[in-house]
């Protein structure tokens, strides 16, 4: 086959050539057999996504809509800073809506990349090789995301490097016992650790690709964000120890992000918010949302760059099975909500719970219980788990449920005060719409780049890992 | 990119030769060859490999690197930094009451010190990695191999450099090929046409972005020593003039200018009809009463709901037993307060002598550093209150004669 003859035009030729990707047919890729040396199989399927000339039609669409929804972030953003975030349906009793909402949907989401790159590295979970790279990049965008909410939702957008400590004229300094406060420095580390775990793991693979690169642009670009990365075994040696201790430092980060954002309604004495279940039942759903995205992703990513010879379906069969864990993790937490609202006596948390689900938003209520425990509940059969179709729909569901979920966290209990008369309900505005949409834009946008120019999946790790690697 | 260092003989002038660079298939066959260099006594060679393999480090002799110490120093100082760092700011150099709780508490700074931890070993991390394999370095000569390419790809390579003082072209020649590498041996020569230094442009264009970025610095230094004529730029003019009036502010629609209203004359709101003197304020005919107005009911469940009004509002300052002694009262003088009074005694002469119509003034209205509780508690629950205080006075001031005779047995 002349697809797999292209694979490598320089074996058998020990002297060495140029280099070439001439004559190489990216188009119809066919997925070669991985014999006795698979380490070039394995670059050529993930490198050959960034050296195309040409990338798939559908990057070109998804990108096109992307970019539709970017231009709405950014016009919300403008009219925000203009008028106000009275443009917003935010107001009285529900004063924290849709930005903290969005806030909590995009930070959980960005709990599975640091996970799979994390835990189940300290795990010894091979499989997350194939995963991780692009569930990182995920994490990362999905917190830049987050970040938006936070900075815009403060009342003057201009200023929100008020919750930084830095020395100022007014002599003031954050209140650092403040949940609000906490959240700034966690959500704040989360970025910063993520982004220089995955840079670190970027390294070895953008060398490859400068040291593939036809063009001078490439390798100069490339080159200079692979800081000169040449492999060296002295080299390597303390990058896999720093590895490592990324990886254990990150745990307990992972962990701590989302119970500091639980924290932020935890810690309030609001019906509905004041419960220690909080931060274990956040995390599980946090990391229940980000293995759905991740697979919302990946499942089409494998599917129009050829990478499935990589990210194999057992790998998505695999993450199937934590969501089906944490979303059971999160149903019993549900259940465990009305259990203590019954047995804590409290009548006003009894009333929220019961208003919750047979009250003006049953509505989210129930949308949140059947997109989040209902549905995923589907993985316990093999060929749902195993059917990308299934798969696909599923884990669309669940992230529609944990954007209800938060939705119905602080909604529901901002709406019923203990006042009967400040009883509310919220109505969104089209800002509100307009301003998450964009978010989506920025999220699609920013992931649809890096598939293009970044490699999606950590060769260095994959091909360590690879049986050949080792001897067998 | 030159194409002299593809041949492998003959050898050219040594000070030009960086070192001998072999190349092989499978890590096994690298490791094979590590443990021969080893073995023969070299100290500056290296082997690169496209994923790092499994054993190379014993056969190299690569000891175990320091940087977890670095690690584990940079998370002490960012955890010990970001304790002092809270601890400065909100005990010493700001200090901001939140509900009396202390100024710094461990539990309250728990999270933020966690944090700043993480982020301070992982920086450190990923930096002292860098730093450590000397990182970045943009140029090298096995830059020039063609062949090198392709170690991020699927070779394996060892170079050893012509500084190692056991080098000699021949014999580390020889000793490279019995490791039977994959083609011959390259000579690796020393990289005289490119070099670390970086390009004159991007020096310019980094210059003339260092000096742009100056200038809003020295715009706002320069704005905040000169005055100007022009009146302030409102940029979001909806938030600086809002469509609303504020307490006490004048508002020329009006006749009277005032932006707050009165009530229309001669009404009254509902539930504000106040046409008992006695039970509203206290007084009869404009002095005050010595007897409970009648809608208060003397009885038990009055005075239960006194004495919970009472261990409401009353025993912060007061105490449960009318001393003056509360909470509050304890606080403040931990605290040292200078300026501090003491809540009155409700237990002395004065205040069991003074009239329920004046206590109920006082309760209503306030008095001395006493705010008013007119809003806060009700006209039924105020009077509720006094008859509780009666009879708080009556018995901390009792004798065991007033006790019932039956009763008196247990006190003794």
């Amino acid at each position: 086959m002349a697809a797999v003859g292209n694979l490598d035009p320089w074996q058998g030729d020990p002297a060495g050539q140029e280099r070439s990707n001439e004559g190489r047919d990216y188009r119809s890729w066919q997925e070669p057999p991985l014999g006795d040396n698979p380490f070039a199989h394995i670059t050529d399927a993930v490198i050959r996504v960034v050296e195309t000339p040409k990338p798939p039609r559908a990057w070109y669409i998804a990108l096109g809509v992307s970019l539709c929804w970017l231009v709405s972030l950014v016009v919300s953003l403008s009219y925000l800073v203009w008028k106000g975030i009275g443009i917003w349906g935010t107001m009285h009793p529900v004063a924290w809506a849709w930005p903290i909402v969005n806030f909590v949907f995009w930070v959980g989401i960005g709990h599975a990349g640091t996970l799979i790159s994390a835990i189940l590295f300290l795990l010894r979970q091979t499989w997350r090789t194939a995963i991780n790279r692009a569930a990182e990049a995920m994490t990362i965008f999905a917190v830049i995301c987050a970040l938006v909410f936070p900075a815009i939702h403060i009342g003057r957008p201009w200023l929100p490097y008020w919750l930084l400590p830095i020395p100022n004229q007014m002599e003031m300094w954050p209140q650092f016992r403040s949940p609000l406060d906490w959240d700034v420095f966690a959500v704040g580390t989360y970025f910063t650790v993520s982004l220089c775990f995955w840079f670190m793991g970027l390294i070895p693979d953008i060398a490859t690709i400068r040291d593939r690169a036809e063009s001078r642009t490439r390798r100069f670009v490339y080159g200079l964000l692979a800081l000169g990365w040449r492999g060296s075994a002295r080299q390597w040696h303390r990058y896999e120890r720093a590895y490592l201790m990324l990886a254990s430092l990150s745990t307990p980060l992972v962990l701590s992000v989302h119970s500091v954002v639980s924290f932020d309604f935890a810690t309030s004495q609001l019906p509905g918010w004041h419960t220690t279940i909080f931060p274990p039942y956040f995390v599980a759903g946090a990391i229940f949302s980000g293995f759905a995205m991740v697979n919302t992703l990946l499942i089409p990513a494998r599917e129009f760059f050829g990478l499935k010879i990589v990210i194999e379906l057992r790998h998505l069969e695999m993450m199937n099975k934590v969501i089906l864990a944490t979303g059971t993790m999160v149903g019993y937490s549900y259940a465990m909500e009305f259990f203590i609202a019954w047995y804590g006596a409290s009548p006003y948390e009894q009333f929220t719970f019961i208003n919750r689900a047979f009250g003006p938003y049953a509505w989210a209520y129930w949308t949140m219980v059947s997109c989040n425990v209902i549905f995923p509940q589907l993985f316990w059969f093999k060929k749902v788990r195993t059917n990308l179709a299934a798969m696909m729909v599923i884990c669309v569901l669940v992230n529609v449920g944990m954007w209800f979920e938060r939705f119905v966290i602080i909604s529901t209990s901002l709406a019923r005060d203990f006042l009967p008369s400040s009883w509310g309900y919220f109505v969104p505005t089209i800002w509100d719409f307009s301003t998450f949409l964009g978010t989506f834009g920025l999220f699609f946008t920013l992931f649809l780049l890096f598939c293009r120019y970044l490699p999606m999946v950590a060769t260095a790790e994959v091909k360590a890992i690879h049986p050949v690697a080792h001897g067998h | 990119m030159s194409d002299s260092s593809e041949t492998s003989t003959p050898i050219p002038e040594p000070e030009q030769v960086h070192g001998l660079l072999a190349e092989y298939s499978t890590p096994q066959q690298l490791i094979a060859a590590a443990r021969r260099i080893r073995d023969a006594g070299y100290s500056r060679w290296d082997s690169y490999s496209p994923f790092p393999v499994h054993g190379i480090d014993p056969a190299m002799g690569i000891r175990p690197t320091v940087l977890p110490w670095i690690v584990f120093a940079a998370g002490l100082t960012g955890g010990t930094g970001a304790l002092a760092l809270q601890w400065w700011t909100s005990s010493v150099d700001y200090r901001w009451i939140v509900s009396g709780k202390p100024f710094f508490s461990i539990p309250a700074n728990i999270p933020i010190t966690f944090e700043l931890t993480v982020l301070s070993a992982s920086l450190t991390c990923l930096l002292g990695m860098l730093l450590m394999n000397k990182l970045p370095m943009l140029a090298h000569p096995l830059d020039r191999s063609r062949r090198f390419a392709r170690v991020t790809d699927d070779r394996f390579f060892v170079l050893v450099q012509a500084s190692d003082p056991k080098f000699d072209a021949k014999d580390t020649a020889g000793l490279l090929q019995a490791t039977s590498p994959r083609g011959p041996i390259e000579v690796v020569m020393e990289d005289t046409k490119s070099s670390n230094v970086i390009p004159r442009g991007i020096v310019y264009a980094l210059l003339v972005l260092a000096t742009a970025a100056i200038v809003p610095f020295a715009l706002s230094a320069l704005a905040r020593v000169s005055t100007s004529e022009q009146t302030r730029l409102d940029i979001v003019p909806d938030m600086d003039f809002q469509q609303k009036f504020k307490a006490q502010r004048e508002n020329t629609f009006f006749a009277d200018k005032r932006a707050m209203r009165l009530p229309v004359e001669g009404t009254v709101a509902v539930g504000e009809l106040r046409d008992d003197d006695h039970f509203y304020t206290g007084k009869v005919d404009g002095t005050f009463a010595k007897t409970f107005p009648s809608q208060i009911e003397i009885s038990d469940a009055t005075m239960e709901l006194g004495r919970k009004r009472f261990g409401t509002y009353c025993t912060p300052c007061h105490g449960v037993d009318g001393s003056g002694q509360g909470m509050v009262h304890q606080r403040a003088r931990s605290l040292m307060q200078g300026t501090w009074v003491q809540p009155a005694d409700l237990r002395q002469d004065k205040d069991i002598y003074r009239s329920v119509g004046e206590l109920f003034d006082n309760i209503s209205r306030g008095v001395r550093n006493m705010p008013a509780y007119e809003r806060q508690i009700d006209t039924q629950d105020r009077w509720a209150i006094i008859l509780y205080l009666r009879a708080l006075q009556r018995s901390q001031s009792a004798h065991l004669e007033d006790v019932p005779q039956a009763e008196r047995g247990a006190l003794k």
